[in-house]
């Protein structure tokens, strides 16, 4: 059985429909990439996911509830992050992941045990006694994901949970991520980084502008959209002998510069060899060789029209125009 | 565990977690203890020549008489103060951890008004300790200041709950922040700080009907003259109508934040 289903699910603010009759089906033990850019829709589907919000159509389920009618079922399955990590900045990590456990139910000596457990997992143990207030963004993340994890939740979900921190920071999210699902945790992970979609999903869905664009493994969605392409570096004048040879093997691509060949190739890195064999047999020297496989950026742009990385970056110039 | 066992213990973690936020945020303990301190000070150095007016009620001081006005101020911006760590909350999107765990989501609103309500009782302790350092005598003994201690306490709970509901309805710390003003005039349109029969029109009448005036003179008869069971009980009833008032309107702003995230 799927751990998240949505059927249909619709949030409408007032005239404004931010989710349109999205479906989706994540399954057990899987990582899930719902991937967008800002104002796509990817909060609000996690928040009437979590059941904190009501959607205005359609319906879902997690772990077998449905988010509506047994929203407190729901909650005893799921942990939960939220965007910029909601914590107290007056509270010590210890209270915080102390509170969490009384939230989740859990008796005081256990409730004591596994902060502390969960505090060493996230190498939080020497600031426990902190303020939450003088953490740096990374060390909150990571507090947030520890309180997520208190009760062992079935499904995690992370909005957005590396959103502006350093690429160090970024990985160690990424590590303790795969540990959790390698335990069997299903994750729904929001995010705007492709890289991170890449990276951790299983399976990835593409929202944008409130509907799901594309949904499929990140392999099967690349692959929908071509084949990689292998792309040579030859001598100066050589590209005019090496095209009739390559050409029997794969689709020329239009070359960049009179330098680089580009060969679209079915089978990847299994044509490699062909390509070096076919070419040395007629004594062409290949300088350089790069296999590149299509990116979800590729995908994104494929099913909207625009860059997501480019179009974040124009948003954030926006606001820190605006402010 | 039971789920009306655990359910205590969240709000008293809840309670707890908001005490530690007063005591730790200067700008929430100021208003509960520091300004009603002050005032009490400048207003018994300043105007206990009020005693001889005609139609003053007979105490034993100025400052006895004050007494219960001071523990009402640091009530009811206890509330507003409840009020505006609620907003904090809800802003920095603490509320979404409270909401999404598996707890009765009104748990998270009483865990707050605990923490109102022990500042309330922090509150009268404190007023009660000045009061007798500096001279003043409480009538009604021990069983007197164990009665104005628990609608002080009481009172804080109501009142909080409507800082707590306008708290879920706006998710605005500086729209609550901004009721500040407010609560002072409605103290001062009660008997909190002077007796209605000295108040001109339409003061007086409308300090007659205020809900604040019959709380004050509960907690105030017990210190002043002791014990009257009629001030008592009509304290007691402004207390419940307010805890109902906040009551409705915060199950009904519970229901507005469900609906609009």
């Amino acid at each position: 059985m799927p751990a998240i289903v949505a059927e249909g699910l619709e949030r409408a603010f007032g005239d404004v429909l931010a989710v349109q009759g999205i479906d989706l089906a994540v399954e057990e033990g899987e990582i899930f990439g719902f991937l967008g850019p800002n104002g796509a829709g990817k909060t609000t589907t996690v928040r009437m996911l979590t059941t904190l919000l009501l959607p205005t159509g359609g319906r879902a389920s997690v772990a077998g509830h449905d988010v509506a009618a047994e929203a407190r079922a729901v909650r005893a399955s799921i942990g939960v992050a939220l965007q910029e990590a909601a914590l107290d900045p007056l509270m010590t990590g210890r209270e915080l992941i102390r509170l969490q456990a009384t939230l989740q139910g859990l008796p005081g000596a256990q409730g004591r045990q596994r902060a502390d457990d969960l505090l060493e997992r996230v190498g939080l143990s020497g600031a426990a006694e902190r303020r939450v207030g003088t953490y740096s963004g990374g060390m909150q993340r990571r507090l947030d994901l520890a309180a997520a994890l208190v009760h062992e939740p079935r499904v995690l979900f992370l909005d957005e949970p590396t959103t502006g921190l350093d690429p160090v920071s970024r990985k160690t999210i990424w590590e303790e991520v795969r540990d959790l699902n390698d335990d069997g945790t299903t994750v729904f992970l929001t995010t705007q980084y492709l890289e991170e979609a890449d990276q951790l999903a299983d399976d990835v869905g593409i929202i944008d502008s409130g509907k799901i664009v594309a949904e499929g493994t990140p392999q099967k969605l690349k692959a929908e959209i071509g084949n990689p392409h292998i792309q040579l570096q030859l001598a100066e004048g050589s590209i005019v002998e090496a095209e009739p040879i390559l050409a029997p093997i794969g689709r020329l691509l239009p070359p960049k510069d009179g330098k680089t060949v580009l060969v679209e190739v079915e089978n990847g890195a299994a044509d490699i060899p062909r390509v070096v064999r076919s070419l040395d047999e007629a004594g062409i020297a290949v300088e350089s060789l790069e296999l590149v496989n299509p990116t979800l950026d590729d995908v994104f742009v494929a099913k909207t029209g625009y860059h997501l990385e480019q179009e974040g970056e124009e948003k954030a110039e926006q606001e820190a125009l605006e402010t | 565990m039971s789920g009306a066992r655990t359910n205590l213990r969240v709000v008293r973690a809840l309670g707890m977690r908001s005490i530690r936020q007063t005591f730790r945020r200067p700008q929430f303990i100021s208003p509960i203890i520091v300004f009603p301190t002050l005032l009490l000070a400048v207003q018994t150095g300043g105007a206990s020549a009020a005693l001889e007016l005609p139609g003053f009620p007979e105490v034993q001081s100025f400052l006895q008489f004050m007494l219960a006005g001071a523990m009402m101020q640091s009530m009811m911006l206890a509330g507003n103060s409840g009020g505006i760590a609620l907003a904090i909350d809800i802003e920095m999107g603490f509320v979404d951890r409270l909401f999404s765990s598996p707890i009765p989501r009104f748990a998270v609103v009483l865990g707050r008004l605990a923490g109102t309500a022990a500042l309330g009782l922090f509150a009268a302790i404190w007023f009660f300790a000045i009061g007798l350092i500096f001279g003043a005598e409480i009538e009604g003994g021990v069983p007197g200041a164990l009665l104005s201690t628990a609608l002080i306490t009481a009172a804080a709970l109501a009142v909080g709950g409507i800082g707590a509901a306008i708290a879920l309805r706006t998710g605005s710390a500086s729209v609550v922040q901004g009721l500040f003003p407010l609560v002072l005039v409605l103290l001062f349109l009660s008997t909190a700080y002077f007796p209605d029969e000295l108040m001109i029109e339409p003061a007086k009448t409308i300090a007659e009907y205020n809900p604040l005036s019959f709380i004050v003179e509960g907690v105030r008869e017990p210190i002043i003259a002791g014990i009257d069971a009629g001030d008592t009980l009509a304290a007691l009833a402004a207390i419940l109508g307010i805890v109902l008032v906040g009551l409705l309107l915060s199950v009904s702003a519970l229901r507005h934040r469900l609906r609009v995230g």
